[in-house]
């Protein structure tokens, strides 16, 4: 009977919601508030409150009652929506801050990986960095010493290791450093979102990395928005909502009731209007539909949008992406790409958004569109990841009678020829 | 199954199982945690010296300017013009041999205060014991102390001065007593820093102030009867007293005075620890 390597017992988080906003505050708005606190506490007493309590109204509880296990060798993933706890819970575990409530035991040697390349400094080198990022890591000086050829070549990067990493490009700089997290032996690893980062090329790797990890019998605990990195690689995983354990279970599982939820809530369309009240523009509302395509069994897709503007908006950009339900992006049109930028007049701003036989592109499946308004120095005006819900439908690619789906055949319709050119007898 | 657990000890009860709860009030200060992080402690100082060192030549050349150009203006503004009485010792050596101790001394404070946030991302990101952070940066100054000591010796050969030979390792006490203040006021400064950015707007007056309570451009023998008891309690006084008795073999040796430093250091170098860890749980949510 093993004891299990993670044990995480109704572990919560609170935080002062007045804390997050001014946690920078300057020696003198500290001296207002002292001179100003025995008139607050007079309004506390009064209204019977604790002055020396911030107010429940005033505290957010980032996570909550959240108890699971993690048996040794098992990788559990965790999934849920931005804000749904899924950091906090990490740097709690990684003992970056402190619970509030409850209390976690991890057994053996805790690696965490919360971002790649931490501790790099741009100036030194690339070998000094490996031995400096190492160290922080939580490696031995010695242990570095043995391991170093290995990682250097795992990097790639052997020509460089003597210069800055300044000068690496960033895909460089990503390699080294993810070699040197790839080479701590930990026996319980806690990994946040770090294939975010990368091009896809090293996001395998760092999976290729993760796999092997749990087939060495060490303990993975792995957040992360890629749906299909989480059914391949983990066993369990948990699924976070505001801060509490809505399911847990298999990952197969667990995945697909998440999309499920994300799916359903797209559909709503609960999004619109969304408006940034701050720059006074936003997406009043959008509406997809599919119409028949001009050829059999195409459909071309249309997406009414109405875009509001307070006041005259010059050059607004309107970028466009489709996401499948495995949460692959299928495309991310930007509008520095594809040009689409338009002057918003004061008012509601009419736009129709067409994509005529989608379906001769796209394989069959529930894709999530995304919207988002930009302008020129504002990456995001108003950035909805889930604007509408579409079905594909299937369409013959091949002419097999077969039809492509995106769950498994992946997103893209390849107009893949095989031919064959001669035949040699041996 | 719980029993079996019992009888049979687990092969792996030696592991380390680390418990993690919530935290109130004071905290122990974790020697031992402290002493199993002494590499990253030392890849720490390594890292600043090498950062500070980078663009060698003239990063070497800095560390020794900073303090002899320091010397010179004073040698000129207060030896020359106010004429400060010296005991007879030339301005510019009465002047250094003080300058060597207490700039070591104030630069580690101040690179203590400003530590925590410039290792704010790391903070963020990775566990560590975070009193490591200050302390690395109190003690990159050595390097620095030892190359201006060195530019120190030059200048004592040059004026024939010769240090009390028998008292020369009072010199590693009296150090260690700076290295710990600096650490002390360090670790206050820092915590504050987190909390209130301002912090770094009052070091260079907070240092500057106490250059001037410290007999580093005067001998401390003018200061009053009546204020020599207040003076006397910042340790700093006892520590340049010190050098400047060892290296120049003038004025009184360290007498019952040195204790009070030693006691004001203690009391201020605890305390901040102490804070330190009762508030360091929180760095990574405020920072």
């Amino acid at each position: 009977m093993d004891s299990p390597a993670i044990e995480v017992v109704n572990l919560g988080k609170q935080y002062v919601i007045s804390a997050l906003h001014d946690g920078r505050q300057s020696i003198s708005n500290a001296l207002i508030d002292m001179v100003w606190f025995p008139v607050r506490m007079g309004r506390d007493l009064a209204h019977g409150r604790n002055p020396f309590r911030p107010s429940e109204d005033d505290l957010i509880w980032a996570l909550r009652d959240v108890s699971f296990e993690v048996a040794r060798g098992e990788v559990m993933g965790i999934v849920g929506h931005n804000g749904a706890g899924k950091s906090t819970l990490l740097k709690i575990l990684t003992r970056i801050t402190n619970p509030t409530a409850g209390y976690a035991r991890i057994r053996g040697r805790v690696g965490s990986l919360l971002e790649v390349g931490t501790g790099f400094h741009p100036e030194l080198t690339g070998r000094e960095n490996v031995y400096l990022s190492g160290a922080i890591l939580g490696m031995r000086r010695t242990e570095i010493d043995r391991r170093f050829g290995e990682i250097v070549a795992f990097s790639g990067v052997e020509r460089f290791i003597d210069t800055p990493v300044k000068r690496y490009s960033s895909g460089m700089y990503l390699r080294l450093a993810f070699a040197v997290a790839a080479h701590l032996e930990p026996d319980v690893l806690l990994v946040d979102e770090v294939l975010a980062v990368g091009d896809a090329e090293f996001q395998q790797k760092c999976l290729g990395k993760l796999g092997t990890a749990s087939q060495e019998g060490r303990t993975v605990l792995f957040v992360s928005h890629n749906m299909n990195a989480i059914k391949v690689l983990c066993t369990t995983a948990l699924w976070l909502d505001g801060g509490r354990i809505r399911m847990a279970g298999a990952a197969e599982d667990v995945v697909d009731s998440y999309l499920g939820a994300v799916l359903q809530k797209a559909a709503q369309q609960s999004a619109f209007p969304a408006i940034n009240t701050q720059y006074g523009l936003g997406i009043e509302s959008c509406q997809a539909q599919f119409l028949p395509g001009l050829e059999d069994d195409t459909v071309d897709l249309k997406i009414d949008l109405v875009v509001t503007a307070t006041q005259e908006w010059p050059r607004v950009g309107i970028n466009f992406s489709l996401t499948t339900e495995g949460g692959i992006k299928a495309v991310s049109i930007g509008s520095k790409l594809s040009g689409y930028i338009f002057d918003m007049q004061p008012g509601l701003n009419h736009f129709s958004l067409e994509c005529s036989a989608i379906n001769r592109v796209l394989a069959e499946g529930s894709y999530v569109v995304g919207l988002r308004l930009s302008s020129p120095g504002i990456e995001r005006i108003v950035d909805v990841g889930e604007a509408a819900l579409i079905d594909i439908p299937g369409y013959d690619f091949f002419g097999t009678g077969r039809y492509p789906q995106a769950r498994h055949h992946g997103p893209a319709l390849l107009p893949l020829v095989i031919r064959q050119k001669e035949h040699v007898s041996s | 199954m719980s029993q079996a657990n019992l009888s049979l000890p687990d092969k792996r009860s030696s592991e380390n199982v680390i418990l993690i709860e919530p935290t109130r009030g004071w905290i122990p200060i974790n020697l031992w945690e402290l002493w199993q992080y002494r590499e990253l402690l030392t890849f720490f100082i390594w890292r600043d010296l090498k950062v500070r060192y980078k663009q060698t030549a003239l990063g070497v050349v800095w560390v020794i300017l900073q303090p002899v150009m320091t010397m010179v203006v004073m040698s000129v503004v207060f030896g020359k013009m106010a004429k400060i009485p010296t005991d007879g010792i030339p301005y510019p050596i009465f002047a250094y041999s003080a300058l060597v101790p207490w700039l070591y001394f104030a630069g580690g404070l101040s690179r203590a205060a400003g530590s925590m946030i410039s290792s704010a991302h790391l903070i963020q990101k990775v566990y560590f014991p975070r009193l490591i952070v200050p302390i690395a940066s109190v003690a990159g100054g050595v390097i620095d102390f030892l190359l201006s000591f060195g530019v120190l010796i030059v200048m004592m050969l040059y004026y024939e001065m010769y240090p009390n030979l028998s008292m020369i390792w009072t010199l590693i006490p009296l150090l260690l007593l700076a290295t710990l203040l600096s650490l002390g006021v360090g670790l206050w400064l820092s915590v504050f820093n987190v909390y209130y950015r301002d912090v770094r707007y009052i070091v260079p007056f907070l240092t500057q102030f106490w250059l001037y309570v410290t007999p580093v451009v005067y001998p401390a023998r003018l200061v009053g009867d009546s204020w020599k008891f207040l003076y006397n309690l910042n340790p700093m006084v006892g520590v340049v007293n010190g050098f400047r008795w060892v290296l120049l073999d003038r004025g009184d040796p360290p007498g019952a005075s040195i204790w009070i430093s030693v006691v004001v250091t203690l009391v201020v170098l605890i305390t901040g620890a102490m804070y330190f860890r009762r508030v360091e749980k929180t760095f990574a949510d405020v920072i």
